[in-house]
């Protein structure tokens, strides 16, 4: 379906205002779009200084408003009522309306299966990021060097999934025991004397291996965040709290937790939300293959290599809903600290 | 846990440590200074040191990989190639960048480019003049809009891919087009970007605007010259995120653009040669580390801002 979607282009667009082959072309490309959006945006300006008066002052504020509600309502809300349309006709998404697309989801073993892996993904991933970046923010805080060290956990978030994907792969190398190894985790089991082990193929080890990816990434926004609620916490609150002869481990337990409540909610939901849709780090390491599969991932796959675009759709609707109890839960337990 | 020393310092606390500058260290408790001690100050060290070990060398292993001859990454690990510095090169480098040659990355690097300054600026621009519209003029429906806007930030943006790339191909025909991205990039942004500058601005006292009002500044004019310049903090911080944001995608140009050299982006094509070229390590190596450049010199640079646009943004995508 991609590719012939992609093929077609049925229109009066000269196509120099489409693609270049040269990079002089690509710049220039990018900088007509620059101008043809400044333009854009000019005359809305232009437009919006003509009306004058009460009601003018009403037309000014819709006209500020409408280029980025058009947009959304054209590209996003439009588009998502399309989409659960789409899941709603048979597995190609053209067919007469039923329910095959979710009954499918949750009765066709390889797709239990992709559901099996999101839940390992969205209950591993926050907590053992949190858990880590919340260590790591306690054992650094008021250290020597505290912002480098911060810097090199935090550094993962820089870089793209693909490259972080890459990163993984390659300590995940796999060569027979026998043989010199490259990849440096299986050097370490053959240091250890034990058999070297093809860490990407085998399920569910598999998929563990590739939550390690996603918690190396998000470890170091957990840290980030929660040096910041540690920090701010107040330094009266800490002195009372040591004339009542609170100290080390209960100081944790009592006064730093507590205080820190709110900035844990936020981490774990965003991470939490994160991983639910987490597709770069499973496409480029196996593809979604050998049972590592996940929503996202599988949502890609049927949509465009499978040509089953309406159980694509429903599992893209699957996704938003499985987010829905997750900002619920955030904005209930914001709620409770306001 | 037995050994605890209540209240004392962790071993690696350092009075003489300037940072940060604007609080008097000497009275100051921490909390979790006293959580570390309580962990044992030297075992605290060592696992502050053994996580930032583990942290970093898979980082390390592939950038050393990536200065290694394609003989030498297949025959050895990159952890015995200290024994012979002489054999670092340049070549995998040169491989990847020479133009021309079918291993090149140099053209996606320009497309990357290409896709992400547009992508960026568009959405600040509409964000910051419908933030504007949201927070200081009254319209019918305002309100309704604004929820509406704020409630689309849930919306994982793959509901939309299907029906958007049929609009652009059948309807729009912009096909395999910079349009595509640059388009899909700013409406995935704006219900983020709308958010967080309407919170900023609703920070800014209303006398400020209604003093240019009296003077008989009209809403461009109050726009221009008097909201965009405080804004510069919010929109730095949103533009830094979103930055990232574009220049890391993958599923977006994956869906709009394919894998084409003349406007797929460099995280398409690394993603690519990792399936189809999977033990070509000394491209891959250097595929990474060009692909990475630019977002880790941004974030050494901006520091600041960088994790001020990560905490704004944490709900995007």
């Amino acid at each position: 379906m991609a590719a012939s979607l992609l093929s077609i282009a049925p229109s009066g667009i000269p196509e120099p205002l489409l693609r270049a082959q040269s990079t002089t072309g690509k710049f220039l490309l990018m900088f007509f779009a620059v101008a043809v959006f400044a333009i854009v945006f000019g005359l809305v300006l232009l437009l919006a200084s003509r009306f004058k008066g009460r009601n003018g002052e009403k037309a000014q504020g819709a006209l500020f408003a409408a280029p980025a509600v058009l947009l959304l309502a054209v590209g996003l809300m439009y588009p998502a009522i399309l989409t659960v349309i789409q899941s709603l006709r048979g597995k190609k998404g053209d067919g007469s309306f039923s329910l095959s697309n979710y009954a499918a989801m949750f009765t066709q073993p390889e797709l239990l299966i992709v559901l099996r892996n999101t839940a390992l993904w969205v209950i591993l991933v926050p907590f053992l990021a949190t858990g880590i970046g919340l260590l790591y923010a306690i054992l650094i805080d008021r250290a020597r060097g505290e912002a480098f060290a911060k810097a090199l956990i935090f550094l993962p978030m820089a870089i793209s999934m693909v490259g972080a994907s890459i990163i993984w792969k390659f300590v995940y190398q796999y060569k027979q025991t026998e043989r010199p190894q490259i990849g440096l985790l299986n050097q370490i089991l053959k240091w250890f004397g034990l058999e070297t082990q093809n860490f990407l193929l085998d399920a569910p080890l598999n998929t563990l291996m590739l939550i390690v990816v996603m918690v190396w990434i998000q470890a170091g926004f957990a840290m980030t965040i929660l040096s910041a609620a540690i920090k701010a916490i107040p330094d009266d609150i800490i002195e009372a709290a040591h004339l009542d002869g609170v100290y080390g481990v209960k100081m944790f337990r009592f006064i730093t937790l507590p205080s820190i409540r709110a900035a844990l909610v936020v981490v774990l939901t965003t991470i939490g939300i994160g991983t639910l849709k987490v597709f770069d780090i499973v496409r480029t390491m196996t593809a979604g293959q050998f049972k590592t599969s996940v929503v996202a991932n599988e949502f890609y796959n049927q949509s465009f290599r499978y040509d089953a675009a309406g159980l694509g759709a429903a599992l893209a609707v699957l996704l938003f809903v499985l987010v829905i109890p997750i900002v619920a839960y955030n904005i209930v337990q914001m709620r409770k600290e306001a | 846990m037995s050994t605890v020393q209540t209240g004392a310092l962790p071993e690696s606390f350092d009075p003489t440590d300037l940072e940060p500058p604007s609080k008097p260290r000497k009275a100051k408790k921490s909390a979790s200074g006293d959580a570390a001690s309580a962990l044992n100050s030297r075992w605290a060290s060592f696992v502050a040191v053994l996580i930032a070990v583990l942290w970093t060398t898979p980082t390390l292993g592939l950038l050393v990989t990536s200065f290694r001859s394609q003989r030498d990454i297949n025959k050895s690990g990159w952890w015995t190639a200290f024994s012979d510095p002489g054999g670092f090169t340049l070549e995998n480098y040169r491989q990847a960048l020479a133009p021309g040659s079918s291993a090149s990355l140099s053209q996606y690097f320009v497309n990357t480019i290409v896709i992400t300054v547009p992508a960026v600026m568009l959405p600040l621009f509409l964000a910051s003049l419908a933030a504007y519209a949201f927070a200081w003029m009254p319209f019918p429906g305002r309100n309704a809009l604004f929820v509406a806007v704020f409630a689309l930030q849930i919306v994982p943006l793959q509901i939309a891919l299907i029906p958007l790339l049929d609009i652009y191909s059948n309807k729009l025909g912009f096909g395999a087009s910079y349009w595509s991205v640059w388009l899909s990039h700013t409406i995935f942004a704006l219900p983020l970007a709308t958010f967080l500058i309407h919170n900023f601005m609703r920070e800014l006292p209303a006398e400020l605007m209604e003093a240019a009002r009296v003077d008989g500044a009209g809403h461009v004019t109050i726009f221009f010259k008097i909201l965009l310049p405080l804004l510069t903090p919010a929109l730095a911080a949103f533009g830094i995120f979103q930055f990232l944001w574009v220049w890391n995608d993958l599923l977006v140009s994956l869906v709009f653009l394919g894998g084409s050299p003349d406007v797929a982006p460099i995280t398409v094509r690394v993603a690519e040669l990792s399936g189809s070229r999977g033990s070509a390590w000394y491209l891959l190596s250097a595929g990474a580390f060009i692909s990475m450049i630019v977002p880790v010199a941004v974030f050494l640079a901006l520091q600041r801002f960088f994790v001020r646009g990560l905490l704004a943004g944490g709900l995007k995508g």
